[in-house]
């Protein structure tokens, strides 16, 4: 099988504080795969470590079988929507532009060729009726499919996304949900930090529990468990199907506290 | 008007206007980065690096004093990164550290500089409120010297400037050489503080950095327009300013500019379509008639 990413014993630390310790995870191409795990997990530092934003303490990211920093064009990034200022005085079609900015090439600016495939995304997510609204008169889900957007606008092969359905609107959803599919029909792989454990098995084919250590990984069938969710949440999972046995798709939620 | 007839007034009055215009252009990125701290901390810290300059050269050269600025307001951003990198204080403890010492320590130099018998000491002392009406042609050349060149980076590295300072991870991620910007936006807030700190001062110098781009986002919401908006408010605040203590009061030039500059401020953040107080009370109010009226 091909790999879209292979991450071998990645560790990372905050002070002397492990945030990730030793996580093995590798994505076959063409997945969309769900990363859970409770709250300070490590699921975004997972991210930022495997796309080099945070330095890790050990480990290796490949990505289509190359050390990632040769690769870093087949990689896009959706981080966390709150992570930046919306109040930044841009709009919809600039930010999307932005994921052309590293084909860009130094003292050249963006054109006709970035406002297209711009233009192109923001159509994808449905958005293009917003290209040239100020980026702080978006609901939370818009700017949600801005950021997607932004992603799409890169066209790359593997695409990471931290927690893209968190707080969304209903149309969101399904906006984001049906873009993950278009990009999996294309043969691309989606890594995506996810916070609800319902929707895994409808809309994931692997899943990745972590709670700083890797619990388990693989088809969503065979590891999307109760007794690995419970290692995974520390018992504080309460199942609502009564078969929690391997195979069956089972509909847990977490406890409330998470 | 005598303010750009008059040989002296003229360089008091253009001075203060590029002063303005330059910092409130490069002060533009220092508050969209959450960085106005910063500025803050260190244009305090410019002041032990001119009296340290002052008493290694002997000189009261612009050049040669600036350069101290820039090297010790440099030498504290840099003390600040490594403490916020390496134990657990936090930024804004960091930043109020380094001020006081650096501030405290430029303070005492000053008074063991003030003691010293030479004439040359004699106006060290005006960088801690600025002192406009001492600039002279030369002081003009030394701003554009360093100006010009900060600006014309932010030009050449726009687009890349735009991205990093709205999403530095996804810059990271898109192989951008953040660190690189980083520095490069850093020295840039360095050159917008030496450049004013002849004319208003160490402790007044931050407002120049911040005010002008506070006043301008209430007024546009493109990146481009702010920047030169922000450039425009800090040049009209120096030239009311320049104005207002050429009436023969004898008010000192630094301080009235950063009033002037605080009140186009103000007026903006109460007026400004859209994002101003007023404006956004008075839309209130017609939508609660417009619901009565029904
Ligand atoms: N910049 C940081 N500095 C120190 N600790 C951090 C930092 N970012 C995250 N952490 C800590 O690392 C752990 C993992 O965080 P994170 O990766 O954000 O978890 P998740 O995304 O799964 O909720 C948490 O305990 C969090 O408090
Ligand atoms: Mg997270």
């Amino acid at each position: 099988m091909a790999f879209a990413v292979e991450i071998e014993d990645l560790t990372v630390a905050y002070g002397d504080k492990p945030a990730l310790w030793d996580v093995d995870l590798r994505v076959p191409q063409g997945v969309l795969m769900a990363i859970v795990g409770p709250n300070g997990a490590g699921k975004t530092t997972l991210l930022k470590a495997t796309l080099g934003l945070i330095k890790p303490a050990a480990g290796s990211v490949r990505i289509h079988g190359q050390p990632y920093e040769q690769q870093r064009r087949l990689v896009a990034y959706v981080p966390q929507r709150s992570s930046v200022d919306w109040d930044f005085p841009t709009t919809v079609l600039d930010v999307v532009m932005m994921g052309r900015y590293g084909q860009l090439g130094w003292l050249r600016r963006p054109g006709r060729a970035e406002r297209e495939a711009a233009l192109a995304a923001l159509e994808q997510v449905q958005m293009a009726d917003f290209a040239h609204r100020q980026i702080g008169q978006l609901s939370g889900g818009q700017q949600q499919r801005v950021f997607l957007a932004r992603a799409l606008a890169q066209n790359a092969e593997v695409y990471f996304m931290d927690e893209p359905f968190q707080g969304v609107d209903a149309v969101t959803e399904r906006a984001i949900i049906h873009v993950l599919r278009k990009l999996r029909a294309a043969g691309k792989t989606v890594v995506v930090v996810h916070h609800d454990l319902q929707t895994v098995p409808e809309y994931f084919d692997q899943v990745a529990l972590i709670n700083v250590r890797r619990i388990a990984a693989g088809p969503v069938r065979e590891v999307f468990t109760e007794a690995n969710l419970r290692a995974t949440y520390g018992g504080r999972v309460a199942l609502l199907g009564a078969n929690g046995s391997a195979g069956a798709v089972t509909t847990p939620t977490p406890a409330p506290g998470d | 008007m005598e303010l750009f007839t008059d040989y002296t007034l003229r360089n008091v009055t253009l001075g203060s206007m590029l002063l303005g215009a330059i910092s409130g252009l490069l002060g533009c990125f220092a508050v969209l980065r959450r960085q106005a701290l910063l500025g803050d901390a260190m244009s305090h810290a410019a002041l032990p690096g001119i009296a340290l300059a002052f008493l290694l050269t002997g000189q009261r050269d612009p050049f040669t004093l600036l350069l101290g600025a820039a090297i010790a307001a440099l030498v504290a951003a840099l003390w600040l990164l490594a403490i916020v990198r390496t134990s657990r204080i936090k930024d804004d403890a960091a930043l109020a550290l380094i001020l006081a010492v650096f501030f405290g320590f430029g303070l005492v130099l000053l008074s063991y500089v003030q003691r010293q018998p030479t004439a040359a000491q004699a106006g060290l002392k005006s960088f801690l409120f600025g002192q406009a009406a001492a600039l002279v042609e030369r002081d003009l050349w030394a701003m554009l010297a360093i100006g010009g060149p900060a600006l014309a980076l932010i030009a050449i590295f726009w687009p890349q400037v735009k991205l990093i300072s709205f999403d530095p991870d996804v810059a990271r991620s898109l192989g951008l050489p953040v660190r690189r910007f980083e520095v490069l936006l850093t020295g840039v807030l360095v050159a917008a503080i030496v450049i004013g700190l002849q004319t208003v001062g160490v402790v007044l110098m931050s407002a120049m950095l911040i005010a002008p781009a506070v006043a301008a986002r209430q007024w546009t919401n493109r990146l481009e327009t702010m920047v030169l908006l922000a450039a425009g408010f800090g040049a009209l605040a120096a030239f009311i300013g320049a104005w207002i203590s050429a009436q023969g009061e004898r008010l000192a030039t630094g301080p009235v500019i950063v009033l002037a500059m605080s009140a186009l401020t103000a007026i903006s953040l109460l007026i400004a379509p859209e994002r101003g107080l007023l404006w956004r009370r008075w839309r209130l109010m017609r939508q609660w008639q417009i619901g009565n009226g029904e």
